[in-house]
């Protein structure tokens, strides 16, 4: 296998008392689309800024593009591009501008940078907009915006930290298919996200983060194999408690959770569970049989209770 | 010896380059709006000359320097208001516009993405507040120069020494910036500021205070900005104005550095 263009080791970042990233390792190879999974609070964006090498790791070993983070800095980020989770575009210039300027960054030649940001542009569809300010510009836009100034240096590796989080439908696949299409050109792709259609679309592998740690790893598939089953069946019986209803369905499936509002079966055989329900002599008033999806498997993991 | 030297020549040369596109983003963001902002720094210290170095002169008469030298009270006055005016000019690119891109407009979060190091970003916010502060001390010394308050030869020396306080205070203010917590912390330092401006020996010599008190004046660097530039503008010749560069070479240094620093803590968290 080729030299992993990110590795880490033992990984830790601490603020104070706190620690975010608490020790995980973690390796991304060339042409990867790789995702960082975890609810709020769990350390993936801290995990994104020291390998964007802004955030000095606290203890373990980070290598990035083969080189250290801390010493060669400039050379590493030379190479990257970075997409933060909050937008943070030049208000005072175009939309156009903010593209040329950022490119003059990385000591782009004033020519190439114009050449460049008419193509971008054109590949996040906003070229109607380069010459507006950014203010006006819609929230899926200057996302759009972000993303295509995080290509303006052509890089090597390009971080998304939650690249579609606060957008609407159409917006996300907009976003998603451009990063699909990076993606087959063979840009090495790191997104954090907490939307699980998001990680099963984009990412060819992934690791769960909880905590700062990281409590699984593998890809799309290999983990809704390993944390739950082939399908669910949501049950929703007409009454304040589903409580009542759970027990009499132990047995059923390799799981069943319990939610305030319906029952979870997670089961192999979708239609062969609810034909089981039925000859149970119970009476769901709303019957649901779906794929399993990493969405189990994350809340499986992660748990159900609300983190702020 | 060729290995050794040649790649810090190289990172300095990147290290230039990034900084000259940080004030090139300010020159994209110069739009209309600001021009009238730019003229207001320029007017404000012509006003000050036009009334008191001017107006209040003419009650007052001529002026006996310490070293002999009589000059009418415009005269004595004018090289001060330059001072202050590059202080002003400096001060007000690098503490307000500075600290708003710093905190709110988190401008340099993206900035700190790219190659660009935060002593780049530093340096290149400097330089342009120096290109807008320059702007101003040239523009007023060709109204003194019409004025008859200097000779031109006498005011292209005072040029470079007017930049020089330009840079002492630019990066001095953005290292004060980098401590601020909000907006309201600029109040104590328009008020240092203020003071400054009339306690340098910029309307009164400072020869004119108690001991203890000039000692104090003398020490402040709007003091040193103003001694510099007189000597300069009316002619006076002693070598004190050699203590006075190197005042401003050390603080704009130690401003610099400061800057810095406290902008890779803020920033690389």
């Amino acid at each position: 296998m080729a030299q992993p263009l990110i590795q880490a080791r033992g990984l830790v970042k601490r603020f104070g008392d706190f620690t975010a990233v608490d020790g995980i390792d973690v390796e991304v190879c060339a042409g990867e689309a790789f995702g960082f999974l975890g609810p709020n609070g769990a350390g993936k964006s801290s995990t994104m800024r020291m390998v964007g090498c802004i955030s000095p790791p606290s203890a373990g070993q980070l290598r990035i593009l083969g080189m250290d983070p801390v010493r060669d800095g400039p050379a590493i980020r030379a190479r990257l591009g970075v997409c933060p989770q909050l937008d943070n575009l030049d208000p005072e210039l175009t939309v156009r501008e903010n593209l040329t300027t950022y490119a003059r960054y990385f000591g782009i030649p004033r020519r190439v940078a114009r050449a460049r940001a008419a193509e971008l542009l054109d590949f996040v569809q906003l070229s109607e907009r380069a010459d507006s300010k950014v203010e006006p510009l819609s929230g899926g836009m200057k996302r759009r915006l972000t993303i295509a100034r995080s290509l303006v240096n052509e890089p090597d590796i390009v971080l998304l930290d939650e690249p579609t989080t606060g957008l609407d439908p159409q917006a996300r696949h907009l976003v998603w298919e451009r990063l699909f299409r990076l993606k087959r050109q063979g840009v090495t792709l790191v997104l954090t996200t907490h939307y699980m259609d998001e990680a099963e679309q984009l990412c060819d592998r992934l690791v769960v983060m909880d905590g700062g740690r990281i409590v699984a790893e593998g890809s799309p598939r290999a983990l809704i194999e390993r944390h739950s089953t082939r399908e669910v069946v949501e049950l929703r019986f007409a009454a304040d408690s589903q409580e009542a209803f759970a027990g009499k369905l132990t047995g059923l499936g390799e799981r069943v959770e319990v939610l305030p509002d319906r029952i979870l079966v997670y089961v192999p055989d979708g239609d062969a569970a609810v034909a089981e329900v039925a000859a149970l002599g119970l009476h769901p008033t709303n019957v649901l049989v779906r794929r399993s999806s990493l969405e189990d498997v994350f809340l499986h993991l992660t748990g159900r209770t609300l983190v702020d | 010896m060729v290995t050794l030297v040649l790649p810090r020549l190289v990172d300095v040369s990147a290290a230039s380059r990034r900084s000259a596109s940080v004030t090139e983003r300010n020159v994209a963001a110069l739009k209309s709006v600001y021009w009238l902002l730019l003229v207001s720094g320029f007017v404000e210290p012509l006003l000050y000359l036009l009334s008191i170095g001017v107006g209040v002169g003419a009650l007052i008469g001529d002026l006996t320097l310490p070293g002999g030298e009589v000059v009418t009270y415009a005269t004595f006055v004018a090289p001060a208001m330059l001072a202050s005016s590059a202080m002003t000019g400096a001060l007000a690119e690098t503490t307000f516009n500075f600290f708003g891109k710093l905190k709110y407009m988190k401008l340099y979060d993206g900035v700190i993405a790219t190659p660009v190091q935060p002593f780049e970003i530093a340096l290149g916010e400097l330089a342009w507040a120096m290109l807008r502060g320059s702007a101003y001390s040239a523009a007023f010394l060709v109204v003194m120069v019409a004025m008859d308050l200097t000779t031109p030869a006498r005011a292209l020396a005072a040029f470079p020494a007017a930049v020089l306080v330009g840079f002492a205070f630019g990066a001095l203010g953005m290292a004060i910036s980098t401590f601020m917590r909000s907006w309201q912390d600029f109040d104590l330092m328009s008020s240092a500021q203020f003071v400054l401006f009339l306690f340098s020996g910029t309307f009164v010599p400072a020869e004119a205070y108690p001991t203890v008190l000039r000692w104090l004046v003398e020490a402040t660097p709007l003091y040193r900005a103003v001694h510099l530039i007189r000597g300069l503008t009316v002619g006076t010749t002693d070598w004190g104005w050699l203590l006075d560069v190197l005042y401003l070479l050390v603080v704009m240094a130690a401003g610099l550095l400061i800057a810095s620093r406290r902008m890779s803590r803020l920033l690389y968290k």
